[in-house]
């Protein structure tokens, strides 16, 4: 084994910035630094820039106007925004929110918030693949329901949900849909328009823009509150000087992501499938997590009976390779994660998962390594727990 | 986040594995919670002769599992019952603080393979 090997598989957690985004970036950090809002011409440069950037941001999610694209700090910010932005607007409409229960923290903990401001909240429950039970949605959706919030796809297992049904569904009442589309942005086409949303979260850094930054779509005509008051910026929604090398960086990154993303989405696929044939096939009680086919491009995510989700973690480090567990023992809650239990794993079966997430500079090779030393790996684990049965140990 | 010491004894566990007539067996936790250990004895004039563990968990259970077997092996059993879990947490160079409760059972499965061993010898005894 070489020890300067360095594989990294765990783009979910965190991407490199694309060299050509940090090209356009640069000149921001440098040269341009006029305040968007100013009125001289050191100020026109930068906002010209800033709306050129909403511009590639609104023609990668097929938005009708690049006004309805509002920058952010991230992600995290955008669901905040949609969700409590909404909910304290339309109060007078009804207080009722659907959401699920596989959600981000930056949703679920929102909606949390709410119900402790006189709001309901239902957190929708999933199936064994990770999908929004639509039957419920349908039974729970009334005249009071103002917001619906569902992910466009899982980070975690994968899971791509059906957004035009559910878009479908909602709009049978008078309630917004919110999509965080984090986990997929950059990474599967997104049409607003075609798939009736109505509030979309977009991250810079899940397309390989800088971190630090992120959009929220808003359709107009949507009634949404801001949660920042200030300066008025970003017209009144999200007032704050604007952060201009992220604003360039994120639309040099929704341009690139909109030319490659299918030749990429392409590639990945194939990557992904031959990762999990590689290191499920030749490993006995191996399960994949999430659906075979409707998962994101990169999205590998699997678990192993009898063994811990932190030990394989660090026996991959050891050999070089970065990846992710759903296992408590990685988190700060020593909860196995929320996304593993609603899909009904048990927490022994939610312990022994592993993810890896693939991007744009990982090589076919670097998938063959992985795949030549996870049985080795698994089995050492497995001869150490008590839990193996005998025959497996033989 | 953890220290060599503890990626020494996860890469390089000592004392692995099962004693099948052992005389005394104590385990601990359970799968649910993601921690598990088997504690194996062999006790001869009242020493910890043989040690063995089993363990299914992260990281620092399996680095305590190895250490407490190092820290027992060849002691008096009066000695091994004073052996903490604090004990094996510092001779391991410390461990990160969120995992010093929920993976730091090492010491208490050779404990119950102690009281075990006791039991098991009242029982022969009695015969």
């Amino acid at each position: 084994m070489s020890k300067t090997k360095r594989i990294y598989l765990d783009h979910t957690a965190g991407r490199f910035t694309d060299s050509r985004v940090i090209e356009v970036m640069l000149p921001f950090m440098k040269l341009l630094y006029g305040n968007p809002s100013s009125i001289h011409s050191f100020g026109q440069e930068t906002r010209q820039a800033v709306e050129d950037a909403r511009i590639k941001i609104a023609e990668l999610i097929s938005a009708e106007r690049k006004e309805t694209i509002f920058f952010t700090s991230g992600a995290t910010e955008s669901n905040n925004i949609a969700i409590k932005g909404v909910a304290d607007r339309n109060k007078d409409r009804g207080t009722h929110i659907i959401t699920s229960s596989i959600e981000h923290m930056s949703v679920l903990n929102p909606c949390k918030f709410l119900m402790t401001n006189g709001f309901k909240v239902t957190f929708l429950p999933v199936d064994k693949y990770g999908f929004v039970n639509l039957e419920r949605l349908k039974e729970e959706l009334t005249d009071d329901t103002i917001l619906v919030s569902i992910m466009y796809a899982n980070g975690e297992i994968g899971t791509i949900q059906p957004i035009k049904a559910i878009s479908q569904i909602v709009h049978t009442k008078n309630a917004y849909l919110h999509v965080d589309a984090t986990a997929a942005n950059g990474q599967v086409p997104l049409d607003v328009k075609g798939e009736g949303i109505d509030l979309l979260t977009l991250s810079s850094n899940d397309m390989y823009g800088p971190k630090g930054v992120g959009a929220l779509y808003i359709k107009k005509g949507t009634r949404i509150k801001p949660l920042v008051h200030g300066g008025g910026q970003e017209r009144g929604l999200r007032s704050g000087t604007e952060n201009l090398p992220g604003m360039v960086g994120f639309g040099k990154a929704a341009e690139i992501a909109k030319k490659e993303l299918l030749t990429e989405n392409k590639r990945l696929k194939n990557l992904r499938d031959k990762l999990i044939k590689g290191i499920l096939d030749p490993i006995s009680h191996s399960f994949l997590n999430g659906h075979p086919t409707k998962r994101l491009p990169n999205n590998v995510a699997v678990r192993y009976d009898f063994i811990e989700g932190e030990s394989i973690l660090l026996s991959l480090d050891m050999m070089g390779v970065a990846a992710s567990s759903g296992s408590a023992c990685t988190t700060k809650t020593l909860e196995p994660s929320h996304v593993l239990r609603e899909m009904g794993l048990k927490h022994e079966e939610a312990h022994g998962s592993l993810l890896f997430t693939l991007g744009k500079q990982n090589k076919e090779e670097e998938v063959e390594y992985v795949i030549d030393i996870m049985p080795n790996i698994v089995k050492r684990l497995r001869v150490m727990s008590p839990l193996t049965p005998k025959e497996l140990k033989e | 986040m953890y220290s060599e010491k503890v990626m020494d004894h996860f890469k390089n566990p000592r004392n692995m594995g099962e004693i099948p007539d052992a005389d005394g067996i104590g385990t601990v936790g359970n799968p649910v919670c993601g921690d598990m250990m088997e504690v194996y004895i062999k006790v001869k004039d009242k020493c910890i002769v043989d040690i063995k563990f089993k363990t299914f968990g992260c990281g620092a259970a399996i680095a305590t599992s190895s250490m407490v077997t190092e820290l027992a092996k060849g002691k008096t059993l009066e000695e091994a019952k004073k052996i903490t879990r604090a004990n094996v947490a510092e001779s391991l160079g410390g461990l990160p603080k969120i995992k010093m409760h929920c993976s730091n059972l090492a010491a208490d499965a050779l404990h119950h393979a102690i009281e075990d061993y006791y039991k098991k010898q009242k029982i022969e005894e009695a015969k």
